[in-house]
């Protein structure tokens, strides 16, 4: 009874006071989105950024030369026209008359500033090489030149012209990403790092910043000197970090918040039988795979390595481990990728009968020299996580047919990562890459021989490397796309990677927030989307 | 009085100075650093990050410069949360944590010292069987459990109160961390109280108060209660220590911006400074608790004195 008295007027009381929130809210008559979003950000300096839930934030903040539309195709944005020389290397980008949230005026002079500062070594920036493109770049970045040396200038307020490296097909796309978005040159100078403070923030997107506070929210509020603040039709964002991907959906369900931006894989199944239509699975610019270092003695073998890939069961591994929150993979660029239309190499494997797979991948075990005389012990390293452990078990199970005796080694995020990158003792190990951009090169650049700190798999096939050199070099785009299809044909020939699975991305969206349309980017900036009661 | 806690507090700077010492070399001895993720950095970008954060330099010369640091009390800047410095986090996130806790542990404190007396006072009776099957239920269920449950059915289900969130801590945001966080130290008190409570009734000094033909309500409330306290009292240190520094689940959980997930979120990014400074928190609050707890101890108890 005690208990009773004592939590009833609680709950009255937690009542009224919810009763004068959305008496106040409704006065103010104010359109909010609260969003949910992956993560905290670390950052909300465009130059130091990395994650997705910075770019999902920075998106609405800021708008670059180019931009994404809601269906993330590459559209105009403070760039009117752009372009380019005959050779492909200098671009030549005519700025319209926007401005900054304070009301200064948009130049060339910021986009100049906003280029040598990420690529300063002093700024630390994590994604300075998406503009190694630009002529000197990479030096600059190393601190061999000056930033003043880099091939950006500003013809004059509204002309910016920039010099590449290499004619740079894909170049449009990395000027979306939020790296190569400007800051406010006098802004940077004055608070220096700290430009990024509710209070200091000047940006020139739809939003400028009201509040930031870690693992709360970041509020953000409608930029009346954005160009098109009256095309903007929702005034507030409140993006709610969620680590924990239950809690979203809980909120969501509660009617808290209007969207999620990923989803327990677990739940899938229950939460498309519940929520029907605002369970939005879409293919992403993503692949899990399996590296094999193709170093040790074992996987030396291309037959040992491809007949491992061929084993894998990867339908089983989507839909029943993943349940379906990823799609099976044969090779290593996503399908749907920019400047890849025709998609992958064909793998010729991958259709057959799964007996007749198996007789294949056991042949090519015992050419090699394996059979169960002489099983090949492998270890399996993978990153903490339940899925992680999931398809590691069941891969183990899968090659027993091959007589390949499994053990796993666990370890953290962290750890697992950095064993990758300065050891080379590891045999198979889990890895994902999510593309920055969307064109294949962003890819296959991975298997490079001189990309060590990507190269997991240490695949070394000059071959490959001349093919990948010789698609930097062409400026036919059809000619490329074949090119850079040979190269990853030879990727599934050597069998240098375990092509597994392409993510999706997961959403949850409200009937009421109006304009999501799903992308393989998974871009979709708020000033494309209105809310309806 | 006044000596001893002085000289308490200064007897706690060594320890807390091994502590600091420890932390920081253990954490170094985990493989992997700050800039180690899913997504791997260019070698040339990882290079300018570690002279930015001075992980190119000698540890023992981080070691020192951190001390150096933190004498001036400086905890250094955030490894992964760039645009905050470990006091700006900490300095946002431990009053939420403290407002929390310090509620939750005095609402456990009245629900568990009434719970436990009553059951005292009817001893083997249903009222007595309920509350010991509560607190059993209280101890056994983890919080991990409580919380969605709680947020799924008030929350979702009933919408009678936000299923997450701090919205500037409303009190209806509050509650049901609150109450996940409430609910084991409530059990945890009954028990305590309940135990004492009993042998404390049947004490001396209680027959005594008795026999001086005092009211029941007066024997139990002041003198057997304040006998009974005292293991709770002792129990209270390390509980409030850990409640007013948060906990990670309440708040991944409820989404609350607390400084509880910092220490896990930390210790599995590899942010250095920012699991120092958590360190250096938890280490501060336990000893001082320990001290309080001391100095309670001894107003209550006549017998303890501290000259």
């Amino acid at each position: 009874m005690l208990r009773m008295a004592g939590i009833r007027p609680l709950v009255a009381g937690a009542l009224l006071v919810a009763g004068v929130f959305a008496g106040a809210s409704t006065a103010l008559a104010q359109v909010t989105y609260v969003r949910g979003n992956d993560a905290n950000p670390e950052t909300l300096d465009q130059h130091k950024t990395s994650t997705i839930a910075e770019a999902n934030i920075l998106r609405d903040l800021y708008e670059g030369l180019v931009i994404y539309s809601a269906k993330a195709e590459v559209i105009p944005g403070v760039a009117e026209s752009w372009e380019t020389s005959d050779d492909g290397l200098t671009w030549t980008f005519k700025l319209r008359d926007a401005k900054w949230s304070n009301g200064d005026p948009v130049t060339a002079e910021d986009f100049v500033f906003s280029y040598q500062r990420i690529l300063n070594p002093e700024t630390g920036a994590k994604y300075a090489n998406m503009l190694y493109v630009i002529k000197n770049g990479e030096k600059v970045n190393k601190g061999e030149l000056q930033p003043s040396e880099l091939g950006v200038k500003a013809v004059d307020d509204k002309t910016l012209e920039i010099t590449l490296e290499n004619p740079t097909p894909y170049f449009l796309q990395l000027l979306t990403h939020q790296t190569s978005y400007p800051v406010h040159k006098a802004s940077v100078e004055k608070f220096g790092s700290d430009f990024v403070k509710p209070e200091n923030m000047v940006t020139n997107g739809p939003y400028k910043l009201v509040s930031f506070v870690p693992n709360d929210k970041v509020v953000l509020e409608k930029n009346p000197e954005f160009r098109e603040a009256d095309k903007v039709a929702i005034d507030r964002v409140e993006f709610v970090p969620f680590e924990e991907r239950a809690t979203c959906v809980r909120r969501f369900e509660a009617g808290e918040v209007l969207s999620c931006s990923d989803l327990p894989a677990e739940q899938l199944q229950s939460l498309k039988d519940r929520l029907g239509e605002q369970v939005h699975v879409v293919p992403y610019l993503g692949t899990y795979y399996y590296a094999l270092n193709n170093k040790r003695d074992d996987l030396k073998d291309p037959r040992v390595r491809q007949a491992l890939s061929m084993m894998v069961d990867r339908e089983f591994i989507a839909n029943e481990i993943w349940s379906g929150a990823m799609l099976p993979a044969y090779t290593f660029v996503p399908p749907g990728i920019g400047n890849y239309e025709g998609g992958g190499p064909k793998v010729e494997w991958a259709d057959l009968d799964p007996l007749d797979k198996e007789d294949q991948a056991i042949a090519l075990m015992k050419e090699a020299g394996f059979g169960p005389d002489n099983p090949l012990e492998l270890e399996i390293s993978y990153s903490a996580g339940e899925n992680h452990k999931n398809t590691a078990t069941a891969i183990a199970d899968m090659w027993k047919p091959l007589g390949v005796n499994v053990t796993f080694n666990v370890r953290d995020g962290s750890a697992h990562y950095s064993h990758l990158r300065d050891s080379d003792d590891y045999e198979v190990a889990r890895a994902g890459w999510i593309g920055d951009f969307s064109d294949p090169v962003n890819f296959l650049q991975l298997w490079e021989s001189d990309n060590t700190g990507f190269n997991y798999s240490k695949y070394e096939n000059p071959e490959y490397d001349k093919l990948m050199d010789q698609a930097a070099a062409e400026s036919d785009l059809a000619k490329r796309e074949e090119i850079l299809r040979q190269a990853e044909a030879l990727l599934v020939k050597d069998a240098a990677v375990i092509s597994m699975l392409y993510y999706s991305s997961m959403s949850l969206v409200s009937p009421k927030l109006k304009g999501w349309e799903d992308n393989i980017q998974n871009a979709h900036a708020t000033r494309w989307m209105s809310i309806s009661e | 009085m006044f000596g001893y806690v002085l000289r308490r507090l200064l007897g706690a700077i060594p320890t807390l100075f091994l502590i600091i010492t420890l932390s920081f070399f253990l954490m170094r001895v985990a493989p992997g650093g700050p800039f180690d993720r899913e997504r791997a950095l260019e070698a040339k970008v990882l290079e300018n990050l570690n002279r930015v954060f001075h992980l190119d330099r000698p540890l023992w010369e981080q070691y020192l410069y951190y001390l150096g640091n933190l004498a001036r009390g400086d905890l250094g800047p955030s490894f992964i949360y760039r645009d905050f410095s470990v006091q700006q986090l900490l300095g946002s996130g431990l009053p939420i944590s403290i407002q929390l806790g310090a509620t939750a542990l005095l609402l456990a404190l009245l629900i568990g010292s009434v719970l436990g007396t009553i059951a005292a006072l009817r001893q083997n009776s249903w009222v007595d069987y309920g509350v010991t099957a509560v607190a059993t239920f209280g101890i056994t269920v983890p919080n991990f459990v409580v919380a969605p449950l709680l947020s799924l059915v008030f929350g979702v289900w009933l919408s009678l109160l936000p299923a997450g969130g701090w919205g500037n801590g409303g009190p209806a945001n509050m509650l049901l961390p609150v109450i996940t966080l409430a609910l084991p130290q409530v059990a945890v008190i009954a028990r305590l109280i309940r135990g004492s409570m009993i042998e404390a009734l049947r004490s001396d000094h209680v027959r005594t108060a008795r026999a001086y033909g005092l009211p029941a309500r007066m024997v139990v409330i002041v003198h057997a209660m304040r006998a009974a306290c005292l293991p709770v009292v002792s129990y209270l240190g390390p509980a409030a220590a850990a409640l007013l520094t948060g906990s990670v689940v309440v708040e991944t959980i409820f989404g609350l911006p607390g400084i509880g997930r910092y220490f896990v979120q930390g210790a599995l990014n590899r942010d250095y400074t920012l699991v120092m400074g958590t360190v250096i928190i938890i280490a501060v609050f336990v000893v001082v608790f320990n001290l309080v707890v001391d100095l309670i101890y001894a107003a209550l108890d006549p017998r303890v004195r501290y000259d």
